[in-house]
Order: structure tokens, then C-alpha cells, then sequence
């Protein structure tokens, strides 16, 4: 398949700039993925680094914003992350020139930064997961969720000769990176939240108290029913 | 001492002002549940005024940068997150807040006389609110946001003969763009929260001058002992404010989980398609409004075109939102109050509830035959409530309402 790789991306363009979008009733496999497991971000985004990037952008998001969110230091994320930026401060885009990608693909790879929000992640485990062999095409490949995509199975080295769990778990953490980047600030959100709503818990007690230690002179004080 | 004003009294109404509001100012005793919701409104308008103008140091009016301006907010402005998803959900929640207390008013018959220009005010102040909320939601300019703003705004062009030239006049270009964004924010930062402040205004001064209606929907001041006190009135301050209190913290409780939670609600306040950035080329497979403007984009869409133009559904549209303003004078009902009306007002009550509810519904449905056929029996429904009002009103055994609050 991948010999074939480069006399297919020249006829690209031609058969696959109609994107069908698939019907938005579709079964989709659901993704059980976990922001607060953080080895599973790792594992995501080192995967999405490698098989992704070179032609997705995640132009929202910071190698360091990455680095501080999933403990890893600056220069480890730049070491092994980072291929197009110079500096960690920097938003992760693509090597791939916009201009090619619309003739190779035929139609430019979208940003995913916000690709969990818009889609879900039910929706990314099971596009990624819903590759299939179709001759058809000019990748050989078709997908079950998004019909004549323009995506070739970049994940297919991942399939090969291993456990069929142990590459869900792959996509799994893909998707879960994904979610991550399509909302960083979930992972603070959640914990902030149970410490807000303990508080205003709290809150209601001691403001249901007052009031009812006031509501005693209109039950039987100065301000009781007259007559 | 107590001859002598202090030195603020003297120069500013102070001690005046806070005894007629607050420390003087006779409420019913017995509000129940249904009366919190108007100072939560309050709550909910200066939530949104606070969250909006720090969203707005951070925000760029401009089709170019909008869409990444706002996931700027998100996640490189410190907090920026928390104050998007306040300002966001606290949109929804506001109209929560007021679908619930204009329902209260329902209940209750709170438009009643003396209290019709009480509820016109009230009126005004929903349909500003609509606009206002309409324009934020095309601020960022997601593809929701885009085809949304597409659809309300090109009903304008449908009036006849000034249609298009109107069309351009708001738009600012002869397509949804850069200019309609820049007026949508002036529009919505500026100009309609100052005119939501003087009718928020104007509402408390109406309703100070009438005073509160209750559950019993009895008028308080008519029973007032040697004082001039209502026998059944209680101080606003300090009784009314703690247990207003009360019901802030708790309103706020179910507020923070969906904020920290939900904060998208599943797409109900925050719609997916509305992370997509706005494409002009592309036209999503489905586009609603957001849930509290679906019930008038179901009447809207209930009605067929007819001579080749949508006119008739933006008029119908418009009427379903004008004939609230009649309610006072089309109600014949010699009692106020739900406890004291008549069986059939009960029914047909409880038929307009459940028809406004399937038409905010429908309208966020695709349409399809059964959705098209729904949408125009409740419809019909919807103004039926108002149309035969007078007549039901005014048939049916009303109880005798007492002369005094019953709790």
C-alpha cells in the first residue's frame, strides 16, 4: 500500500475533493476515554505528534501549555514533540504548505484543535477505528463514519501484527489527547467544581439558617399575622 | 439628633430612598417558590454585565479573528475559561430565570390591573433580552453563529417592497460579514444593555408604585392597620433580602454544577457546530437557534410561504411575541390567581404550557412532515390561548377569593 503511496496522491485531487459528510444518525462505538488519566495524554499526544501532525495543525494549543498539563518538562516536549516549532512558547501548527495539501488531498487537513467539540469523542475513536479496504479509492482505503474521506489509514503500522485491544487503546488515547486539546482547562474545571459547589453547599446552610432565625418575627415575633 | 438630617440626608434622598425600597416597602408574607426569580434576574443581569466586560477586554470584533479570539479567552487568558462559561451559561440561565418569572405572572394573574404597565415593561425587557442574547451568540463567530444570524437577519429582506435595501441597511454590505460583526458587538456591549438597565429600572418603579402581587393574587394595601402599614405585609428588608439570599445560593449551587460540569449543556447552550469557525461556503446540515428563541423559530417556520415570500411567518413570528403585550386587557377573569380560577382555565393552562414547550422543541428539530404538521397544531394552540381568552375568562365557576392572605 504505501509503494503505491505517491503515483495515488497525484490522482487525489481530482477524486476526492467531494467530501460526503456521513448522515449525523450513524452508530458510533463509544470511546470511554478518561481526561484525568494522564499516562493516557501521554501516550496520546506522543501518537498524535507522530502520525498526525505532519498534516493537521492544532494551532490553538502550546507545546508548553502541553508540557505543564501532562508533566513532562519544556525540553522533553521539545526533544520529542516538537517538529515544526522553535520555541515551546510557540501553538503547534503543520509542516504541510496549505497550498500542496489542497492538491495532494483535495482539500486542506483541518485544524483539529477543536475537533473533540465539534465532533465528540465518540466520533474520533470511531472514524479512526473505522477504516476499511475499499480498491476504489484512491488510497485504497474508505471509512465507515466519514464515507470518501480524503484521510488515508495513517494508523495501519499501528494495526499490524498486534492485539486488536492494545491498538483501541492507542486510538483511545488519541482521542483522549484530543478532547484534552479541544478544552485544556477541563482538567482543572472538574476539580475546581467540586470545591465551588462544596463551598456554596455550605453556603446555603448558613444562609438558610439566617433566614430562618429572621423569619421567626414573622412567624411569632413583631411581624407575626395580625388580625 | 433626630431633628437634624445627617449631612448626606441633607443633600442626597439616602435614609428616604432605602426606607421606601427596602426597609419600608410591605410585601406579601406569602411568596412562595415562583417569587424568587426577579431578583435572581437581577442577579443574572449584573452577572452578565461583569463576565462581559472582562470578556470584552479579550474579545476582537472581527470576522478575520473573532472565532480564535475567543479560544484566546479560553485558554491563554488567566481564568478567561470561567468567565466565557459564566457569561455563556449565565445567557441560558437568564432566560430560565425569566421564562420562569413571566410564568409566575401566568399563575398568578401578576398583569392584572393595577399592574398592566408593570408587565409591559416586563415585556420589553424579554424582547430586548432576545435581541441582545441573539447578537452575543453571533459574537463568535462559529458556523452556528454565521448561519444562525443568516437566517433570523435575512427575514428582514421578506418585508415587502424594503426588504433588500433594509436588508443592506442593517447588514452594512450585501452579505453577513466584518461589518455586521462590529455593529452586532456595538450593539450588544452598548446599546441594548444600557436600554435592559432603564427598563429593568422603569419595571421597579412600576413595581414599587403597585407593590407586589402574591399567591393569592389579594391586593395587601387594601387591609392596612392605624399606621398605614398592609396587615398582611412584612418589611422587604431584612426579611425579603435573607431569604432572597437563600435562594441565590442555591439558584447559584445549580448554576456552578452546570458551569463546571456541563458548561455546554450537551450542546443545548453551547451548540457543536458553533466550534467550527464560520464558512460562508458552507452550509451546516442543520441550523436552530438556541433553545430560548426555538419556540417563535417554530411558529416562524409553521407557517407556509405564501404568494413566493416568507412575510407571512415573520408576521407570525412577531404576532406571537405582540399578543403578549394584550395580556392584561384580554384576560376577563374577575380573580387573579390560578387558586381561585376556574377548572377550565386550569385545562387550558396546562394545553398553552405544553404548546409553547413542543414548539421550543420542534424548533430545534429538522423539519419533516410529522415536525411541520406539530408545529402548526401548536401553533394554532399557542394563539388560541390568547385569542379566546376573553371567552374562558369569563365562563367557568371562579372561587371567592378571601379578603386576607391565607397563609
Amino acid at each position: 500500500m504505501k509503494t503505491h503511496l505517491k503515483t495515488k496522491l497525484a490522482l487525489a485531487s481530482i477524486l476526492l475533493s467531494f467530501n460526503v459528510f456521513a448522515a449525523g444518525d450513524l452508530y458510533l462505538d463509544h470511546a470511554n476515554t478518561d481526561i484525568s488519566d494522564t499516562a493516557s495524554l501521554q501516550n496520546g499526544a506522543k501518537l498524535f505528534m507522530n502520525y498526525c501532525s505532519g498534516c493537521h495543525a492544532i494551532s490553538f494549543m502550546r507545546y508548553n501549555r502541553i508540557a505543564e498539563d501532562l508533566n513532562l518538562s519544556d525540553s522533553l516536549v521539545a526533544e520529542h514533540l516538537m517538529f515544526t516549532g522553535e520555541n515551546p512558547g510557540e501553538t503547534i501548527t503543520t509542516a504541510m504548505p496549505k497550498e500542496g495539501a489542497v492538491k495532494w488531498f483535495g482539500t486542506a487537513p483541518p485544524d483539529l484543535s477543536l475537533v473533540a467539540r465539534a465532533k465528540g469523542t465518540d466520533w474520533i475513536y470511531s472514524y479512526l477505528r473505522g477504516f476499511y479496504e475499499d480498491d476504489s479509492k484512491v488510497f485504497g482505503v474508505n471509512n465507515k463514519v466519514l464515507e470518501n474521506a480524503s484521510m488515508p489509514d495513517v494508523l495501519w503500522s499501528l494495526k499490524e501484527g498486534r492485539p486488536e485491544a492494545e491498538f483501541d487503546q492507542d486510538v483511545r488515547d488519541i482521542t483522549n489527547f484530543l478532547d484534552y486539546v479541544g478544552e485544556p482547562a477541563k482538567l482543572i474545571r472538574t476539580k475546581l467544581g467540586a470545591w465551588v459547589l462544596s463551598f456554596l453547599g455550605v453556603l446555603l446552610v448558613l444562609a438558610y439558617l439566617l433566614k430562618k432565625e429572621y423569619w421567626k418575627d414573622v412567624k411569632y415575633g413583631i411581624w407575626r399575622p395580625r388580625d | 439628633m433626630k431633628n437634624k438630617q445627617s449631612w448626606i440626608d441633607q443633600r442626597f434622598p439616602l435614609t428616604k430612598v432605602w426606607n421606601e425600597h427596602l426597609a419600608e416597602y410591605y410585601t406579601p408574607r406569602n411568596f412562595n417558590f415562583w417569587y424568587f426569580f426577579g431578583s435572581l434576574a437581577i442577579l443574572m443581569l449584573v452577572m452578565q454585565f461583569v463576565t462581559g466586560i472582562f470578556l470584552t477586554m479579550h474579545f476582537k470584533p472581527d470576522s478575520a479573528n473573532a472565532f480564535a479570539s475567543v479560544e484566546y479567552i479560553m485558554r491563554d487568558v488567566e481564568w478567561g475559561w470561567l468567565v466565557r462559561y459564566l457569561h455563556s451559561v449565565g445567557a441560558s440561565a437568564f432566560f430560565v430565570v425569566i421564562y420562569l418569572h413571566m410564568y409566575r405572572g401566568l399563575l398568578y394573574g401578576s398583569y392584572k390591573g393595577p399592574r398592566e404597565l408593570l408587565w409591559i415593561l416586563g415585556m420589553l425587557l424579554y424582547i430586548v433580552l432576545m435581541a441582545e442574547a441573539f447578537m452575543g451568540y453571533v459574537l463568535p463567530w462559529g458556523q452556528m453563529s454565521f448561519w444562525g444570524a443568516q437566517v433570523i437577519i435575512s427575514l428582514f429582506g421578506s418585508v415587502p417592497v424594503i426588504g433588500p435595501d433594509l436588508l443592506v441597511w442593517i447588514l452594512g454590505d450585501y452579505a453577513l460579514g466584518d461589518a455586521a460583526l462590529n455593529r452586532f458587538f456595538s450593539l450588544h456591549v452598548i446599546a441594548l444593555p444600557l436600554i435592559l438597565v432603564v427598563l429593568v429600572f422603569l419595571h421597579l418603579v412600576a413595581l414599587h408604585a403597585v407593590g407586589s402581587n402574591n399567591p393569592d393574587g389579594i391586593e395587601i394595601k387594601k387591609n392596612k392597620d392605624k399606621d398605614g402599614i398592609p396587615k398582611d405585609g412584612i418589611p422587604f428588608h431584612p426579611y425579603f433580602t435573607v431569604k432572597d439570599t437563600m435562594g441565590v445560593v442555591a439558584f447559584l449551587w445549580i448554576f456552578c454544577a452546570v458551569v463546571f460540569y456541563a458548561p455546554g449543556l450537551n450542546g443545548y447552550f453551547l451548540e457543536h457546530a458553533n466550534f467550527i469557525e464560520a464558512n460562508p461556503l458552507q452550509t451546516p446540515e442543520h441550523i436552530a437557534p438556541l433553545w430560548y428563541l426555538t419556540p417563535f423559530y417554530s411558529v416562524l417556520r409553521a407557517v407556509p410561504p405564501m404568494f413566493g415570500s416568507q412575510f407571512p411567518g415573520v408576521l407570525a413570528m412577531g404576532a406571537s411575541l405582540l399578543i403578549l403585550f394584550f395580556l392584561p386587557w384580554l384576560d376577563r377573569s374577575p380573580v387573579k390567581s390560578i387558586r381561585y380560577r376556574s377548572p377550565i382555565y386550569k385545562w387550558v393552562l396546562g394545553v398553552f404550557v405544553v404548546s409553547f414547550v413542543m414548539l421550543g422543541w420542534l424548533g430545534m428539530q429538522p423539519v419533516t412532515p410529522l415536525n411541520a404538521f406539530l408545529a402548526r397544531v401548536f401553533t394554532v394552540l399557542y394563539f388560541a390561548f390568547f385569542i379566546l381568552m376573553p371567552w374562558y375568562t369569563s365562563v367557568g365557576k371562579t372561587k371567592e377569593v378571601p379578603e386576607r392572605l391565607t397563609e
